[in-house]
């Protein structure tokens, strides 16, 4: 028996079920297609009581299906209620085995024989219908299980967790509540996971609730044993469950039998769809995780959006309005289908992406008139974005003295990569040199693609070596030596401590370090001494390409780094043709040579700079130094801090290291690559132009900033009641006078949520940092750590 | 995008620069112009030496003096009025401490060397010893912050009274085989430790009586007639007697170091409300009782 309906749908994730619903809403004749015996598979496994959060907030939402912040539950049973009031018709615990037929006369293939007819057939399935699973022996046994509905159904069990990505940890840690776990990893680190699980899942290992198994590579399973094999040998693992969470790919092999066309062979390709979600058969549309929209708010809004295109309505995406403004606020005359074109068609680097994509990250992106002469980026500022150029040209300033010394960029080009890749001040000012349509990128989204797509990732890395090179080895390098130069560069990452030159060694190769900072330092009497810290934008190794000589220093890793090696062979081909380039690698030589000769002379003076090295400053770029020869220790700049800062303060000013008189209180040193960035939910940390990484009123206390920060300069405080003024205590002692008020009383009187408070570096006040200002003795700076070490060597502070 | 006019608002202090040398002395110079000026006036004045307060040099030094005074007075409030510190406090304390130096000269010769027992002199000695106390306030700032860092060895208060607290434990632990006289008096030195107290304690940095110097002293004491066998014992709580009697140092050396920073303040700010009401009492009496 053949049923015939205008929709089939497949699959009752957020964009099925909307799709539903919304046909259902229009009285279409429909049927959804659901594999499993409830809706919404997906959600339904999430850990119980799960939170859900509906980002991104400022997207409209359309659907029948209400959708905020919930947890799973309320979730699911206000869903369940709106497909029972609209008579969506579903269909459990039904699968899908094919679908032929063209548009009008689709024909789905169930997998009990069954067969509907459908005019068109909207294809929701998602990814998690394909969870990778164990390619080992034994893979299938009941023990294994890829999945985790509710950690507290297990008690006093021997678990494996199988799996370092945020599902594995987060089922470790829940399980380790009430189990015994393990977590096999094939490293010795959590590359994939966010940075609040990683710090909770590393707390864990320590107090010794998970035992972690480093470099182990699961080999066969056996009733009650994982045979595993480590760096030492073969192991065997006693265990009554395993869960392997391994991730999930778009279920290619069944879309492509629908006759659906991919882009290319990239396991994590999705499918080809128009504007509309139509893919390339007729009729045959995909919506959902499968389009590569991960998010729920997406999802819903593409179910409602494929009905209304299916019925042949033309509606502008939920985006659409949000994208014209942002045109209009450029003042740009340009439709929102005309800007997703030039993006997609003129700039290279976004060429492989959807329009969907594209749409995307438009959304989190600001589009720039720029007229003639006007300064796009300026030399010394922070921010972290990309520039596309969609029209116009644009000059970057390579020679700081002469500013009409320029280098032109032309419409599909792109700029701002280094300060991307850095997290530094941006290298150089860059103007436009003709009336210019540019395209900014915000920094977040930007490397969530470059982590997803490949193609993006390589255009990035290729066109930033280059520019590197070039920008550091002289203002125009002869291609056709460049070219060569670049085929024998290498980008390595080290990490923290790690050598990238031994002092000795007879290798010849240049770093240039792109990411991260390094120390270089000699063996005097026994220990290192060191030199020279060299932050991102520095170049190492030259001294022994020109005298070929033995590494007369080692240069290490002060944090994670990145850098690009040179060939010694090429780079002296190199040289050799540019004498110009010559005598300025030659008069940095002798400098650094200088440098070491005045060391050597006051080895005392460079302990200062391991001290500094050794507390972060590597990686800071502003941070809070007071002179203890002059602290009265009068907290002046605490009071400060917390007048200025809503009654809390945010530095401390006894804790931290001291040497030699100079301290480092306990206060924010605005990392080049803020720790406290990383793992911010609803992206409330940002990095402002001038460098301060700030928190805005998004924040929603999760904590994770706090954790992930290694100096302890952040933390999560309620906000006092407001105090009287300052008069009114000076001349009656009302209220508990400047500063923070941290009586037992003061405390307990501060109610309301907690929400992360660090230095803002008093971004918003005139006259600068606080603490610096209110300083009595002249004893608090806020100073740039090249600064520092810069005045260390002239001797004074 | 940013503008073209986006200019870099130069950050304040990039150097540390004691407030007694701020600004190359900028303040230092500009008290000894205005003492310079006032000896001048003084000198213009007719007929030498003879004038005081009353002449037209006396109201002008006396107008700038009074001035001073407030000016002066006020910076209790300026320091704490975090939001308008427009450069820095530093500068703000700098000239505080050497316009203050020069008020000394401008009313000295405001006085014209006429003293007696009335509410005029009594003016002029508060204010004698509010400056002379401020001085001492510029040598303790000067001298005590980098004999604080010193005494402090690399520890935090909070570390050193964490340290002196698990020594404690350790040292019951360590005093179990000693006989009962002995382990008697290590016991008294954990069970009573005394940081601070009244005044004099604080600002003398030291305790007589010390429960720990007492026992380090029995210890010294009974060293030649140590039960036999228990030398480990005996040597492990001295070292940690030792340890925790170096800590108690540090810890009152740096209550004292704190204790005599602050003091000062206890004379110099009530005394300058003083010196404000018996100015007005000065004033209002020249002008209005003469």
């Amino acid at each position: 028996m053949t049923s015939t309906y205008k929709i089939v749908i497949v699959g009752s994730g957020p964009a099925g079920l909307s799709a539903a619903t919304h046909a259902a809403q229009h009285g279409l004749t429909h049927v959804l297609l659901e594999r499993a015996p409830h809706l919404n598979d997906t959600i339904f496994k999430y850990q119980k009581r799960k939170h859900v959060m509906a980002t991104p907030e400022f997207l409209p939402l359309r659907s029948e299906l209400a959708f905020k912040e919930a947890s799973r539950e309320d979730l699911i049973e206000s869903w369940t209620g709106t497909t029972d009031t609209l008579k969506v018709n579903v269909r459990f615990g039904v699968e899908v085995t094919a679908i032929t037929g063209e548009k009008g006369n689709f024909t789905v293939t169930l997998a009990n024989g069954e067969t509907l007819s459908a005019e068109f057939v909207v294809l929701a399935i998602g990814v998690q219908g394909n969870l990778n699973k164990l390619r080992i022996l034994g893979a299938d046994l009941p023990l294994v299980q890829y999945q985790l509905d509710d950690p507290d159904e297990y008690q006093g069990e021997e678990i494996v967790v199988i799996g370092t990505g945020d599902a594995g940890l987060e089922n470790a840690l829940a399980l380790a509540v009430n189990n015994r776990v393990s977590l096999v990893n094939r490293v010795a680190d959590f590359p994939r996971a966010k940075g609040g699980n990683v710090a909770l899942i590393e707390a864990a290992i320590k107090r010794g609730d998970i035992e972690h198994l480093v470099n182990c590579e699961p080999k066969q399973i056996e009733p009650g044993v994982l045979l595993v094999e480590t760096a030492d040998g073969a192991a065997r693992v006693q265990c009554n469950r395993i869960i392997a969470r391994i991730g999930a790919l778009p279920p290619r092999k069944f879309v492509e039998s629908c006759g659906v066309v991919f882009p290319n062979d990239s396991p994590t390709a999705f499918p080809v769809l128009s504007d509309t979600y139509e893919s390339t058969v007729p009729g045959l549309y995909v919506v959902g995780a499968l389009t590569g929209y991960p998010l729920i708010k997406h999802c819903l809004n593409q179910g409602y959006e494929v009905i209304e295109y299916i019925l042949g309505n033309v509606i502008a995406p939920a985006d659409e309005p949000l994208l014209q403004a942002k045109l209009d606020r450029a003042g740009v005359k340009m439709t929102v289908a005309e800007l997703v074109n030039a993006t997609q068609q003129r700039v290279s680097l976004f060429r492989s992406l959807t329009a969907l994509q594209i749409r995307e990250f438009l959304i989190h992106s600001e589009i720039h008139a720029a007229p003639v002469d006007s300064v796009v980026v300026r030399r010394g500022e922070y921010s972290n974005s990309l520039f596309a150029i969609l029209d116009g040209e644009v000059g970057i300033q390579v020679d700081q003295d002469d500013p009409s010394d320029l280098v032109n960029l032309g419409p599909g080009e792109f700029f701002g990569e280094m300060a991307l890749i850095s997290g530094r001040r941006r290298s150089n000012t860059i103007v436009a040199t003709a009336p210019s349509l540019l395209l900014e990128v915000d920094r977040n989204i930007m490397i969530r693609l470059v982590r997803s797509e490949l193609h993006v990732r390589q255009a990035i890395d290729d066109a930033a070596v280059a520019r590197q090179i070039s920008t550091f080895l002289g203002t125009q390098v002869p291609s056709k030596i460049m070219s060569e130069v670049l085929a024998t560069t290498l980008v390595l990452e080290f990490k923290p401590n790690e050598s990238l030159i031994d002092e000795g060694g007879l290798d010849d190769a240049v770093f240039l370090i792109r990411k991260g900072s390094v120390t270089v330092s000699v063996r005097l009497g026994g220990r290192d001494v060191v030199l020279a810290y060299l932050p991102a934008g520095n170049y190492v190794g030259e001294m022994a390409l020109i005298t070929r000589r033995p590494r007369s220093a080692t240069v290490r890793a002060v944090i994670a780094t990145e850098a690009i090696r040179i060939d010694g062979r090429s780079f002296r081909a190199l040289l050799d043709h540019d004498m110009e380039l010559r005598r300025t690698i030659e008069e940095k030589l002798g400098k650094r040579l200088t440098e070491l000769q005045k060391v050597r002379m006051h080895a005392q003076e460079t302990s200062a700079v391991e001290f500094f090295m050794r507390h972060g400053l590597g990686e800071a770029t502003d941070v809070l130094v007071i002179d203890e020869s002059l602290c009265v220790r009068c907290d002046n700049c605490e009071k400060a801090c917390a007048e200025l800062h809503h009654g809390v303060s945010r530095l401390n000013r006894e804790a931290g290291p001291t040497f030699d008189m100079m301290h480092l209180p306990t206060s924010c040193r605005h990392c080049e690559d803020p720790h406290c960035m990383k793992e911010c939910p609803p992206d409330a940390i940002h990095r402002a132009p001038n460098g301060e990484v700030w928190i805005d009123d998004q924040c929603i206390g999760c904590g994770n900033c706090e954790r992930n920060c290694p100096y302890g300069v952040i933390h999560m405080a309620a906000v006092p009641p407001e105090k009287p003024g300052l008069l009114k205590w000076l001349l009656f002692g009302w209220g508990s006078g400047p500063g923070e008020d941290k009586s037992p009383q003061g405390l307990a009187k501060r109610t309301g949520s907690k929400h992360a408070v660090k230095c803002d570096m008093c971004k918003d006040i005139a006259g600068g940092p606080a603490c610096v200002r209110a300083c009595p003795t002249g004893a608090a700076i806020r100073i740039d750590p090249i600064n520092i070490m810069d005045s260390i060597r002239q001797g004074h502070r | 995008m940013r503008s073209a006019d986006a200019t870099e608002a130069p950050l304040p202090g990039h150097r540390h620069e004691s407030f007694l040398i701020h600004s190359q002395f900028r303040y230092a110079k500009a008290a000894v112009l205005l003492v310079v000026a006032a000896i001048v006036v003084y000198l213009l004045d007719q007929p030498y030496g003879t004038g005081y307060g009353g002449s037209w040099a006396g109201y002008t030094l006396g107008t700038v003096g009074a001035l001073l005074i407030l000016w002066l007075t006020w910076f209790g409030y300026q320091k704490r009025n975090y939001a308008t510190i427009r450069e820095r406090l530093a500068a703000l304390l700098s000239a505080h401490v050497y316009l203050g130096l020069a008020l000394l000269v401008v009313a000295t010769l405001h006085t014209g060397f006429h003293f007696g027992w009335n509410v005029h002199t009594l003016a002029y000695a508060l204010m004698c010893i509010v400056i002379a106390s401020g001085l001492f306030g510029v040598y303790a700032y000067a001298r005590f912050p980098r004999l604080m860092t010193d005494n402090r060895a690399g520890m935090t208060m909070q570390q050193m009274l964490g340290r002196i607290a698990s020594l404690g434990d350790e040292l019951r632990l360590a005093a179990l085989p000693l006989d009962e006289a002995t382990a008697a008096v290590v016991e008294r030195a954990t069970a009573t430790t005394v940081i601070g107290g009244s005044v004099r304690r604080q600002l003398s940095g030291r305790l007589a009586g010390c429960t720990t110097e007492a026992a380090l002293a029995y210890l010294d004491r009974r060293d030649a007639d140590k039960p036999p066998g228990s030398e480990e014992a005996w040597l492990r709580v001295r070292v940690l007697l030792d340890e925790k009697a170096l800590l108690l140092a540090r810890v009152r050396r740096d209550i004292s170091f704190k204790a005599i920073m602050d003091v000062w303040l206890y004379l110099h700010v009530p005394l300058a409300f003083m010196l404000l009401a018996a100015l007005f009492a000065h004033i209002i009496s020249v002008f209005f009782l003469w």
